[in-house]
C-alpha cells in the first residue's frame, strides 16, 4: 500500500492544529470552524479508503492464502535511537537496537478504530459548530482554539492506534493525555474546570508511570518494542509482512526463553510488565480505583466529553490490551486481573450511575460500565472458547459503544444547550419541545439498554456469551449490570422527557437545535441501530482467522447463543420496565426506594466517597506529610547547617582578628609566651 | 573556535552590539556544527577536533588547549541561543553597560570551559564564569540579593576549592613513572596512568566540585535563594548553562579520567542524585515564589543529569546530555517568562496572581509550553531527554539500579504536580488582583527571546535524533571499556 494516504490522514490534523493554533485569532470564527470540520472530513474519507482497501480488497499485503488478516507495517521511520544496531562484519544489521519509531500498522484493530475516531470526530466537530455558540448563534470566546485543541486531539488519537510499536503508544498516549487536559479545562476561568483537568493529567499521569515501568520491563527482556516483534512472527517471504496468528506463542517463548526472567513477588517479569502496562490503561480507561478524573472531565464542552470521555480517548486502555492481547495470553493471572478489575468496575458504576442527577454524570458512570464491560471481555477471552470469542466481542462492543454513547453525549449537549443547565431537576417533560432529539436520544438509550435489533443487543450478547463461556458466577455478575444499565439509562430518559410537565422559565421555551447539530444526532442514531448488523466476527478476531465460514445478511442472528440472548432481552426488559414504574409520571416511589435503602443510597450517591479518599491522600498524607516536611528539612537544616558553617567561619575570623593587632606590645608578649612554651617543652623532651 | 572568543572579549558594550553579538555567536556555533559534521561525515575519527595547544605557562606545562566534540558542540550551541535570548530578555536594565559587559564576560567562561582540553585553563574559565555571577546579582538583584550573591558565591567557591585539589591531583599523577606532567584531558586519558588508590581520592573531590555547580543534593541550597535574588537574564544563564558546566565538568573530567573509581564509587553518588530528583520535585510542589519553584525543579532535573551520567551506558549517558540541552532552554524560557511576568505584576508570589491567561494571552501560553517540556510532554525536549535517560538506567539490571531508576521514574509525576499546580493557580482560574487588568502583553524583543527558545524545545522535541548522532560519536568503545572493566 502506498504510504501517501496514512501520511496524510496523520498530517492533516495536525496541520490544522497547527494552523488554527497560530493563525487562528486572525481568522473569522466560522472560517476557523469550517476549516477545522473540512479537514477532518478530509481525514474521515481517507481513513475510510484505508480501512475499506484494508477489510476487502484482499491484497496478499493484508490477508493471506488461508484467509487470515495479517497486520501490515505501511510506513516506520526512526525517530530516536536509544541503543545501537548490532551489525556483523557485512554490515547487515542481526538485531536492531531499541529505538523509537514512528510508523503506520494496519491490522483489523487498527483499521477498525481509525473508522471510529474519524467519523466520530467528524460529527463532533460539525456539531460543535453549532454548539459553542450562543443561543443567537454568536461564537464564544476560544470559538478557533477550540477547534485547534480538536484538531490536536485527533491527530494523537490517530498516531495512538495505528502505533507500530509501543513506545510510540506511550507518546501519543501522553498527547492525547495532554489534549483531553486542554479541552477539559476549556473553559479556564470557571474554577472547577481547571481543577478538574488538573485531576484528570496527574491521575493519568500515575497511572502512565506504571505504563511507562512496564514498557521498560519488557523492553529489557524482549530487547524491542515492537507490536509485530512482540506479538507475532514472521512469515518467510512477504516483507514488511507479520502473520499474527503463526507461531505467535513459540516466538513469545523464543523471547522469554534466552533471556533469564526471575521471578519478583512471586509473578514472573512478563506478569508484572503486563499488569503495570494495564496499570496505564486502567487511569486513561477509567478503571477503579483509577476512575476518579472522569466524572470530573465532564467539565469539559460537550462535545468534547462525547468525543474523548465517552468514544475513543477512554478506550485506549483496552486498546492497549487488544493490541498486546497475544502477550496476555501467554499469563493468564494478567487476564484474570484485568477480569476482576473489569468486573468490579462494572458493577460499582453502574451502582453509582443510578442515583446522580447531574445528567452528564450519568453518562460518565455509564461509560466507565461500558468499558469495564470491554475489559472483562477482553480478560475471559481465550482462543479455545469460539476462537477467542470475547476479543472480537469487545472490540464490538468498543464500535457500537462509540456509536451509541457519542450519541447520548451529543443529545446531552443538545438538551444541555437548550435548557441550560446540567441537572435534570431542571428538564422534565422535554418530548415535547425538542423531538429530534428526543428520538435520537431514545434510540441511543435502546442500543445502550441492549434491545434487539439495536447495536448494543449485539456487541453486549457476543460478551456475555464469552463471559458465560468462562464463568457461570461471571455471567450472572455481568448480566446483572446489564439490567442495571438500562434501569439508569432508562431513569434518565424519563426523567428529562417525561415525569412532569416542563416549566418554561423565561421567554423562550427549548427547542431542538441548528442542523449543524440535528445532523450528528441523526447520523449517529441511524449508526447506532445499524451498527450492530456488522458481521464484526469476520473483520476482528485476535489472530486475523475470520471466525465465520459464511457470510450473510442474518449472519449475527444466525450466530446468536438463544439462551443468552434471551435471558439479557428479559433482564433489559425488566430494567426498563422498573424504570418506566418509578420515573414515567411523577410520584414518591423514587423517596422511597431512597429511604429502603438509606446507607447505600448515601454511597452511591457519594460515589463510594473515593473523591474523598483522595482529596485525603494527597492533601493530608502526600502534601503535608511529605513535601512540607521536605521543604522544610532543606531550610531548616541543609540550608541551615550552610548557613550554620558560615556563621561558625564568620565568628571564628572575629575571634581571632584580636590577633592582628598591630599592637608591638602584645606580639612581643605572645613572642615571649610562646618562647617559653617551646622552652619548656624542649626541656621536658630533653628530660 | 578562538574566533568566538576573540569576539567575546572586544565587543562593545552596548545593547545592539549585544545583540549583533550573541547572533553572530550562534552563527558561529552552527558553522562550527555544520563543518563538524562535514568532518565526521568525511570520516575523520579523531576523538576531538580542532585541536590546538598554544603554551602558557611552561613550567608548569600549562596549555591553552582547545578542541571540540559532539557534546561540546551541543552545548557551545545552547549557550549561544541563551545569551542571545537573554540579552533580549533583559532590553530594560539599569546601567546597561557594564550589566552586558559582565554578562559577556561570564559567557567568555562558559565558552572558554565547553572548549578548553587543558585542566588548567578549564579551570580558570570556570571562575571567569562564576565571580560576574556574584557583581551581577549584588547590583542588578532584587530582594535579598546581598545575600543570596554572598552564599551562592562562597559556596560554588567552596566546591572550586575541592575541584582545584582534585585537578592538581590529577596533573600530579597524570604521567607514568618519569613521564612529563600534563594537563591536558586527552593525553591523560590516553596513559590512563593514574593509579586506583588515587582515583578513589580524587574522583570525589572533583565530582562533588561540579557536582556542587551542578546541584547535587546536599550542596544545591545556593541555588534557589542565587536565582529568587538574581536578574532575569542571569537567572536563565546561570540556569541555562552555568549549571550545566557542573554536569559536562563531572562527565569530561571525573568520570573521563578516573573511569575506575567512577565505576567502583558511583554508587555513593547515585544515591545522592537519586535523592535531588525526587526530593528537588517534592520541595517544588510546596513553595509559592515562582523562582523558588523554578529552581527546585531545576535541582530535580539536574539532578537526573548527573543521575544519568553515573549509569554508566552509553544510552543514559547520551540522555544525560540530552537533558542538559533540554534543561537548559526549557529553565531559560521559564526564567524569562517569570521575570517579565515580576516586570510586570511586581510579585512573584503564586498566590498573589491569577488568570493571566486572560490577561497576556501570549506569556501565558509560553507558560504553558515550557510547563508542558517540563513535565515531559512528547514532542518537546524534555520527553526525548527523560526517555532515553529511563531507558538508558534500566539496562542496568541489579536490584539497586532498578531502584533508583523506578524512583527517578515517579519524578514524573510530581513534575506534573507542581507545574500544574502553578499553571492552575498563576493562569487558569479567575483574575485575582483586579490591578492586574490593565497591564499588558508581551513587546516584540520579549516575544523574540521566548519564540527563539521555544522553536529550540520544538526542534529537540521533534528530531532527536539529530543530536543523538551528533553526541553519540563521543561516546567510544574504548571510554566504556576502560569504564567498565567488570563487563568487559
Amino acid at each position: 500500500m502506498e504510504s501517501t494516504l496514512p501520511i496524510l490522514i496523520l498530517a492533516l490534523p495536525l496541520f490544522t492544529f497547527l494552523l488554527l493554533g497560530l493563525l487562528g485569532k486572525y481568522m473569522k470564527h466560522g472560517l476557523a470552524g469550517c476549516i477545522g470540520t473540512a479537514s477532518m472530513g478530509v481525514t474521515a474519507t481517507l481513513a475510510y479508503i484505508t480501512a475499506f482497501t484494508y477489510f476487502f480488497s484482499g491484497s496478499p499485503l493484508f490477508m493471506n492464502a488461508f484467509g487470515e488478516r495479517l497486520q501490515s507495517i505501511v510506513f516506520n521511520v526512526t525517530w530516536l535511537q536509544f541503543t545501537p544496531d548490532i551489525v556483523d562484519a557485512a554490515g547487515q544489521v542481526i538485531k536492531s537496537g531499541l529505538a523509537i519509531r514512528l510508523g503506520f500498522l494496519l491490522d483489523s484493530i487498527s483499521a477498525m478504530m481509525l473508522i471510529v475516531i474519524t467519523t466520530i470526530s467528524f460529527m463532533v466537530h460539525l456539531y460543535s459548530n453549532g454548539y459553542m455558540r450562543d443561543h443567537d448563534g454568536t461564537p464564544e470566546k476560544g470559538f478557533q482554539r477550540f477547534f485547534a485543541y480538536l484538531s490536536l486531539f485527533s491527530f494523537s488519537m490517530l498516531g495512538l492506534v495505528v502505533a507500530t510499536n509501543i513506545f510510540q503508544m506511550y507518546i501519543f498516549w501522553e498527547l492525547v493525555g495532554a489534549s483531553s487536559y486542554l479541552l477539559i479545562g476549556f473553559y479556564y476561568t470557571k474554577p472547577s474546570a481547571v481543577s478538574a483537568s488538573k485531576k484528570a493529567f496527574i491521575v493519568t499521569r500515575f497511572a502512565d508511570l506504571g505504563f511507562l515501568i512496564g514498557i521498560l520491563i519488557l523492553s529489557y527482556y524482549t530487547g524491542t518494542f515492537n507490536f509485530t516483534e512482540l506479538t507475532s512472527a514472521p512469515v518467510a517471504g512477504m516483507d514488511n509482512t507479520f502473520a499474527v496468528s503463526l507461531g505467535t506463542a513459540e516466538n513469545i517463548k523464543n523471547i522469554f526463553a534466552t533471556s533469564a526472567a526471575p521471578v519478583f513477588l512471586g509473578g514472573s517479569v512478563l506478569t508484572w510488565a503486563l499488569v503495570l502496562i494495564f496499570v496505564g490503561g486502567m487511569g486513561k480507561s477509567a478503571m477503579m480505583p483509577l476512575h476518579i478524573w472522569l466524572p470530573d472531565a465532564m467539565e469539559g464542552p460537550t462535545p468534547v466529553s462525547a468525543l474523548i470521555h465517552a468514544a475513543t480517548m477512554v478506550v485506549a486502555g483496552v486498546y492497549l490490551v487488544a493490541r498486546l492481547f497475544p502477550l496476555y495470553l501467554m499469563e493468564i493471572t494478567s487476564l484474570e486481573i484485568v477480569t476482576i478489575v473489569g468486573a468490579v468496575t462494572a458493577f460499582y458504576a453502574a451502582m453509582v450511575a443510578c442515583t446522580q442527577v447531574d445528567i452528564k454524570r450519568v453518562l460518565a458512570f455509564s461509560t466507565i460500565s461500558q468499558i469495564a464491560f470491554m475489559m472483562v471481555s477482553l480478560g475471559v477471552a481465550r482462543p479455545e472458547y469460539h476462537h477467542g470469542l470475547g476479543y472480537m466481542a469487545s472490540m464490538f462492543h468498543l464500535f457500537t459503544h462509540a456509536m451509541f454513547k457519542a450519541l447520548l453525549f451529543l443529545g446531552a449537549g443538545a438538551i444541555i444547550h437548550a435548557v441550560g443547565t446540567n441537572d435534570y431537576t431542571g428538564m422534565h417533560g422535554l418530548r415535547k419541545y425538542m423531538p429530534v432529539t428526543h428520538w435520537t436520544f431514545l434510540i441511543g438509550c435502546l442500543a445502550i439498554a441492549g434491545i434487539i435489533p439495536f447495536a448494543g443487543f449485539f456487541s453486549k450478547d457476543e460478551i456475555l456469551t464469552a463471559v458465560f463461556g468462562e464463568s457461570l458466577y461471571g455471567y450472572l455478575w455481568m448480566t446483572c449490570v446489564a439490567g442495571m444499565t438500562a434501569f439508569y439509562m432508562f431513569r434518565l430518559y424519563f426523567l428529562i422527557f417525561w415525569w412532569k410537565d416542563h416549566k418554561v422559565h423565561g421567554h423562550h421555551a427549548p427547542k431542538d437545535q441548528p442542523w449543524t447539530m440535528t445532523v450528528p444526532l441523526v447520523f449517529l442514531a441511524v449508526m447506532s441501530i445499524c451498527a450492530g448488523w456488522f458481521p464484526f466476527g469476520n473483520l476482528v478476531t485476535w489472530n486475523g482467522h475470520p471466525m465465520f465460514e459464511h457470510l450473510s445478511f442474518w449472519t449475527n442472528i444466525d450466530n446468536l447463543n438463544w439462551f443468552v440472548a434471551a435471558v439479557s432481552m428479559v433482564t433489559a426488559l425488566g430494567g426498563i420496565g422498573l424504570a418506566w414504574v418509578m420515573y414515567q409520571k411523577e410520584n414518591d416511589l423514587p423517596q422511597k426506594a431512597a429511604k429502603l435503602i438509606p446507607n447505600l443510597w448515601d454511597w452511591c450517591y457519594h460515589r463510594f466517597y473515593w473523591d474523598e479518599l483522595y482529596m485525603w491522600v494527597t492533601h493530608s498524607v502526600i502534601f503535608r506529610g511529605i513535601c512540607k516536611p521536605i521543604a522544610w528539612f532543606d531550610r531548616h537544616i541543609i540550608d541551615g547547617s550552610m548557613n550554620g558553617l558560615a556563621f561558625v567561619t564568620n565568628k571564628l575570623s572575629v575571634a581571632i582578628k584580636g590577633l592582628q593587632s598591630g599592637s608591638t606590645q602584645r606580639y612581643v608578649w605572645f613572642y615571649l609566651v610562646g618562647a617559653v612554651i617551646l622552652a619548656l617543652i624542649t626541656a621536658i623532651c630533653t628530660i | 573556535m578562538l574566533g568566538a572568543l576573540a569576539l567575546c572579549r572586544n565587543i562593545k558594550w552596548i545593547r545592539t552590539v549585544a545583540v549583533v553579538g550573541s547572533l553572530m555567536l550562534i552563527g558561529l556555533s552552527i558553522w562550527v556544527l555544520c563543518d563538524y559534521l562535514d568532518n565526521r561525515a568525511a570520516g575523520n575519527m579523531a576523538e576531538m577536533l580542532w585541536v590546538g595547544s598554544y603554551p602558557w605557562f611552561t613550567p608548569l606545562n600549562i596549555n591553552l588547549a582547545v578542541g571540540v566534540d559532539g557534546i561540546s558542540i551541543v552545548m557551545l550551541l545552547l549557550s549561544s541561543i541563551i545569551v542571545f535570548a537573554g540579552s533580549f530578555a533583559s532590553w530594560k536594565i539599569e546601567q546597561p553597560k557594564e550589566f552586558f559587559l559582565w554578562l559577556i564576560l561570564l559567557s567568555t567562561g562558559v565558552f572558554g570551559f565547553f572548549i578548553s582540553i587543558d585542566l588548567f585553563t578549564m579551570f580558570m574559565f570556570y571562575e571567569v564564569a562564576l565571580i560576574p555571577m556574584y557583581l551581577l546579582i549584588g547590583v542588578w538583584g532584587s530582594g535579598n540579593k546581598n545575600y543570596s550573591a554572598m552564599k551562592l558565591t562562597l559556596m560554588l567557591m567552596g566546591g572550586s576549592a575541592f575541584l582545584m585539589l582534585g585537578l592538581i591531583g590529577i596533573y600530579y599523577h597524570s604521567a607514568p613513572e618519569g613521564g612529563q606532567l600534563t594537563w591536558n584531558i586527552l593525553e591523560i586519558a590516553q596513559n590512563a596512568s593514574i593509579e586506583k588508590g588515587w582515583q578513589y581520592f580524587l574522583f570525589p573531590l572533583t565530582f562533588v566540585g561540579f557536582g556542587v555547580l551542578g546541584a547535587m543534593f546536599p550542596f544545591h541550597t545556593w541555588s534557589p535563594d542565587g536565582h529568587a535574588s538574581a536578574p532575569t537574564a542571569v537567572s536563565m544563564l546561570h540556569a541555562g548553562v552555568l549549571m550545566k558546566l557542573g554536569g559536562y565538568g563531572c562527565f569530561r573530567v571525573a568520570m573521563y579520567l578516573m573511569p575506575q573509581a567512577a565505576n567502583d564509587l558511583a554508587w555513593i553518588f547515585l544515591i545522592l542524585t537519586g535523592i535531588s530528583v525526587v526530593y528537588g520535585a517534592f520541595s517544588a510542589c510546596v513553595q509559592t515564589d515562582l523562582k523558588y519553584i523554578n529552581a527546585y525543579s531545576s535541582v530535580s532535573h539536574c539532578g537526573l543529569v548527573l543521575f544519568a551520567i553515573l549509569m554508566l551506558n552509553t544510552t543514559a549517558m547520551s540522555g544525560a546530555i540530552m537533558q542538559m540541552l533540554s534543561h537548559g532552554l526549557m529553565t531559560a524560557l521559564f526564567f524569562a517568562l517569570i521575570g517579565m511576568i515580576y516586570g510586570r505584576t511586581h510579585t512573584r508570589d503564586v498566590r498573589q496572581m491569577g488568570g493571566l491567561m486572560k490577561i497576556m494571552p501570549f506569556l501565558a501560553v509560553c507558560y504553558v509550553i515550557a510547563g508542558f517540556a517540563s513535565l515531559g510532554l512528547p514532542g518537546l525536549s524534555g520527553f526525548v531527554a527523560e526517555m532515553t535517560i529511563f531507558v538508558g538506567s534500566f539496562q542496568d539490571s541489579d536490584f539497586f539500579h532498578r531502584f533508583f531508576t523506578i524512583l527517578a521514574c515517579c519524578s514524573i509525576v510530581i513534575t506534573a504536580v507542581y507545574i500544574l499546580r502553578v499553571v492552575g493557580k498563576l493562569l487558569l482560574g479567575p483574575v485575582q488582583d483586579k490591578h492586574h487588568l490593565e497591564l499588558t502583553d508581551a513587546t516584540w524583543w520579549e516575544r523574540t527571546s521566548t519564540v527563539t527558545l521555544i522553536l529550540c524545545v520544538a526542534f529537540i522535541g521533534c528530531f532527536p535524533n539529530f543530536f543523538m548522532n551528533l553526541i553519540e560519536f563521543t561516546f567510544n568503545p574504548e571510554f566504556f571499556r576502560a569504564l567498565m572493566p567488570a563487563v568487559n
